[in-house]
């Protein structure tokens, strides 16, 4: 079932083709022989002989002022070779990926709980957190601020329609958090009719819990002092130069000094934008002098990234009775938690993108980040386009409900399309297959209803044998979704790509060497099929991944196939183009139809067959380039308007549940999802981010949140935090169009997001279309659906 | 303390070994063996899911020194030299692999599952391996390569 079916593409037949290798073949990936042995080495697997070990002393109150450190007792300990604090921090005391306003080490402010305070550099793990044990600070403890509404000074209850969502001034009696306020962000979208009307109006309120990425390789790297004075850094990230940025800032050393090399990584799903122990672990080695790795246990973890910034939502859609959307109007909160980290970003996208894909002529956003004492939140896969989309198409099926329509045709009915235009003014100018995807996703069979015999193992509740099928009862949902894919607001999104081109070993070998972050997804097997297509050899290493080349930008926005392979893609042709040349110049004569295939510079016109071992004998070709997508702009502030975003991408699901009305457990029984990736550059990895998106929707929808109470979490372990096991996961359809993005290289969209957008709405429905309940907040809990709660 | 115990069919003798250290410290940090995986250290991912005396379990939650005299094998003995086990080369070919952090204690419990079974239902499978988690993949592929991977060892049921 999870075999893709696919529509007819807009790329050339001739890039195309199973077994190929190339773009558009299931061709597999580069380190899959090195991961199933064992051998592929992770951050946290790196090893020198030498090297010391580093720990993090965090602190245990989520807002508070530091009086004093004592690190005495710590540094005597047998064992230890350095105790670090904000002091011993040689250039800027803060960082930060949007806004430097988050500490290395706590400076005097602790703003959330698990701030780093100190470091240990020891020559055992535990000794080191021993040491750290025994660092004394002295706190004054403040009064945490965990409201985004509260730190921002808006009332926290009123109804959309009586207020408008009208701004308050930000609060002077509250904390400010922060100098300039507690206001990372506020986005504005209007068009159309300020005061629209409308024959249907519903109204709701929708929040969505804080989820936690959890990828699976701990935060790790290995720093190794270098004798220019300098470090190196091999570290599972998710943008090299990002961080190198960064790091020089924090250590007042030029990147020359500060090389960085990507270590394996283990998942990053947007965890791994922000800095962890990166400084951290170049400090002590600067320091000590040694090798010092770092690698967090799962606790820590939870504490050392940003998650999935929780949501407030109110929302009023107003409807023609025959089901034409007439306005929307939203305020959104996003809890940033201690620090900006990518809130702005963050905002950005749950504003513009924060009606769905559907065609609104009136609309009245406002869209807020909010500094709380809660854990600082940033980037995870869907990017304030999950939130939103919980909000979204709840309203579209209360509004269904309301005008007694079903609630695909009502989407259908308002569903964007190519030349549509979105809220922020931007005319959609590539396919949009909203209405199609979700009649694809209807036309699909259902999975049977359970019958006569009863197999524990699926129903709700499982092999617990709570229920045979009493009290259970089936629902089904639907939702879709879109989602920016690269970065957005006129950000210069590049990516740079190096390809060199020689014989080795009598074969002609390319080599493609990018900064570009490879967490899993596959990019390294796309940057290989490229390189294979474009250049028509066989033999293609991928070059590590490290910062002598170019920025690649950040793995992270869906944007890595389309701007790196950009890049790539570029790269070769610039290759492609000095190889055609040389065969030219060795023909005498132009040659129109000339191009590289199988290893050698081909015309079919003139019969030439040029072998490249023969055109290149000992040299090498190589070119380097920086790629951009067309540029996008920023919004206006007070309208929003703009073009905004490169391009969208759009994914589908239905869900179907068996809910035990009885007990509030949920069995979800079939995912079935659709999504237009314009050009499936490696289908079996394209069906593998489906798969995976959509299990993190359905975790949020259902089981994952990290539960904060006074700014402390209570839950920081795989056994509190729940992500789905293979026994929650149902099988999944897949169907995955191609309908070619005609700016975009190869026509493709990105894939990684939208799929984890859409889930965990189409679970949601489903749950209260099983139930008949309203359920308005996610994750659901057993008692929202037992009315216990 | 030293620590005396085989290694995929190794004998692996490691001194000033700590009391707290798990087998998976031991194996990973002592013995060269970084395979075994540390996405939790509390016994709830099954990352680090190897054999101990042909049992599988989480060397997380296994202390150094249980391991005494024991036979331990690893991701690492699946297969010789530079060969796959067919369960490795189900992982590669189905898709199942995609960071890979949750790949070396997938590969032992399926190894496991497939040599005590044959041929696992879907059921099973998903009973089997409820104990080793994946962000990535959503399972489905996982479950590709189990059947992949015992389809290709002609086990039967
Ligand atoms: S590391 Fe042992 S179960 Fe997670
Ligand atoms: S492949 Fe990444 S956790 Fe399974």
């Amino acid at each position: 079932m999870s075999t893709p079916t696919r529509t007819p593409t807009g790329a050339p037949a001739h890039l195309t083709g199973p077994g190929s290798g190339g773009v558009g073949d299931s061709a597999q990936r580069p380190d899959g022989v090195l991961k199933v042995r064992g051998e592929f080495a992770y951050g946290s697997d790196l090893w020198m002989e030498d090297m010391l070990w580093g720990v993090t002393l965090r602190s245990p109150h989520p807002y508070a002022r530091v009086v004093a450190i004592d690190t005495s007792a710590a540094a005597q300990l047998p064992g230890v070779h350095a105790v670090l604090t904000s002091e011993d921090v040689p250039g800027e005391k803060v960082y930060g990926l949007e806004l430097a306003d988050q500490p290395v080490l706590a400076v005097d402010v602790v703003r959330y709980q698990g701030e780093p305070v100190a470091l240990v550099a020891a020559d055992h793990p535990d000794t080191a957190r021993r040491a750290a044990a025994l660092i004394r600070v002295d706190y004054e403890v403040w009064e945490p601020v965990t409201d985004a509404r509260t730190a921002l000074g808006h009332p926290t209850t009123d109804a959309l329609h009586e207020s408008d969502a009208e701004v308050t001034e930000l609060s002077r009696e509250s904390a400010h958090l922060h100098p300039e306020g507690n206001l990372v962000r506020h986005l504005k979208v209007r068009t159309g009719d300020p005061q629209p009307t409308a024959e249907v109006v519903v109204v709701g309120e929708y929040e969505v819990g804080m989820q936690d990425q959890a990828f699976l390789g701990p935060e790790s790297g290995l720093a190794v002092p270098a004798d220019d004075g300098g470090v190196e850094l091999y570290v599972a990230t998710q943008w090299l130069h990002v961080d190198q940025r960064q790091i020089c800032s924090a250590l007042a050393l030029p990147p020359e000094q500060v090389r960085l090399t990507l270590a394996g990584v283990g998942g990053a799903f947007g965890g791994r934008e922000d800095l962890s122990m990166h400084v951290h672990a170049c400090l002590l080695a600067l320091r000590t002098g040694r090798p010092v790795k770092m690698s967090y246990n799962r606790e820590e973890s939870f504490f050392g990234h940003v998650h999935r910034h929780p949501a407030t939502m109110r929302y009023e859609h107003g409807a023609t009775r025959d089901g034409q959307l007439v306005y929307v109007k939203a305020a959104i909160w996003f809890d940033g938690g201690a620090y900006a980290s990518s809130t702005p970003a963050v905002v950005g996208n749950g504003g513009t993108m924060g009606i769905g894909p559907y065609v609104v002529p009136n609309v009245h956003v406002d869209c807020y980040g909010a500094y709380t004492n809660n854990p600082p939140c940033g980037a995870m896969r869907g990017f304030g386009s999950v939130q939103t989309a919980f909000a979204y198409e709840s309203q579209m099926d209360a509004l269904a409900a309301e005008l007694g329509m079903d609630p695909v045709e009502l989407r259908c009915r308002n569903a964007m399309e190519q030349g549509s235009a979105t809220p922020t003014g931007q005319v959609i100018d590539s396919p949009a297959p909203v209405a199609e995807l979700l009649r694809r996703l209807e036309a699909m069979p259902l999975p049977a209803e359970a019958d006569g015999e009863v197999d524990l193992r699926h129903m709700p509740g499982g092999v617990s044998n709570t229920t045979h099928g009493e009290g259970v009862r089936r629902g089904v949902g639907y939702a879709v979704a879109y989602k920016n894919v690269a970065f957005s607001e006129g950000y210069d999104d590049h990516s740079t790509a190096r390809v060199r081109l020689e014989v080795v070993g009598g074969e002609p070998t390319a080599t493609v060497h990018t900064a570009a972050a490879e967490v899993g997804q596959g990019l390294v097997t796309v940057e290989q099929q490229i390189a294979r297509t474009e250049l028509g050899v066989e033999q293609v290493t991928v070059h590590p991944k490290d910062t002598t080349v170019g920025s690649a930008g950040s793995t992270s926005a869906s944007r890595q196939t389309y701007v790196t392979g950009g890049a790539v893609k570029a790269a070769c042709e610039a290759v492609r183009g000095q190889l055609l040349a040389r065969a030219e110049r060795l023909v005498g004569r132009p040659v129109p139809d000339l191009r590289l295939a199988g290893g050698q510079v081909v015309s079919d016109a003139e019969e030439i067959a040029v072998p490249l071992a023969d055109l290149l004998g000992g040299e090498a070709v190589e070119e380097t380039v920086q790629w951009r997508h067309r540029p996008t702009e920023a919004i206006d502030p007070e309208t929003g308007q703009g073009f905004a975003h490169v391009q969208y991408a759009f994914s589908a699901h239905r869900a179907v549940v068996d809910v035990d009305t009885e007990l509030g457990l949920v069995k979800v029984v079939e995912m079935a999802c659709t999504q237009d990736v314009g050009k499936a550059v490696n289908p079996q990895a394209v069906v593998g981010q489906i798969h995976g998106g959509t299990a993190q929707g359905l975790g949020l929808a259902v089981m994952e949140e990290i539960l904060i109470r006074d700014g402390k979490v209570v839950n920081p372990s795989f056994t509190d935090y729940l992500i789905p096991t293979i026994l929650d996961m149902p099988p999944m359809r897949v169907e995955v169009l191609e309908y070619a993005d005609p700016h975009a290289p190869y026509g493709l969209r990105g894939v990684g997001e939208a799929p984890n957008i859409s889930s965990g709405p189409a679970v949601l429905a489903a749950i209260r279309a099983a139930t008949g309940l309203p359920l308005a907040r996610v994750p659901v809990r057993p008692e929202h659906l037992t009315g216990t709660s | 303390m030293r620590l005396t115990c085989t290694v995929n069919g190794t004998e692996q003798e490691v001194d000033d070994v700590w009391e707290g250290e798990s087998l998976l410290y031991v194996l990973r940090e002592r013995m060269g063996l970084p395979g075994s995986k540390n996405a939790c250290e509390q016994g709830e991912c099954g990352s680090c899911t190897v054999y101990l005396d042909g049992l599988p379990v989480c060397a997380c939650l296994v202390a150094a020194g249980q391991a005494e005299g024991r036979q331990v094998g690893t991701v690492e003995g699946l297969a010789d030299a530079d060969a796959l086990h067919p369960v490795q080369q189900a992982f590669v070919d189905a898709g199942a692999v995609q960071c890979g952090f949750c790949t070396p204690g997938l590969l032992v419990a399926t190894h496991d599952l497939i040599t005590r079974t044959g041929r696992p239902s879907d059921a099973e499978t998903r009973e089997a391996l409820a104990g080793n988690l994946c962000r990535c993949t959503g399972y489905e592929k996982i479950l590709d390569a189990v059947r992949l991977a015992a389809d290709r060892m002609g086990g039967d049921r």
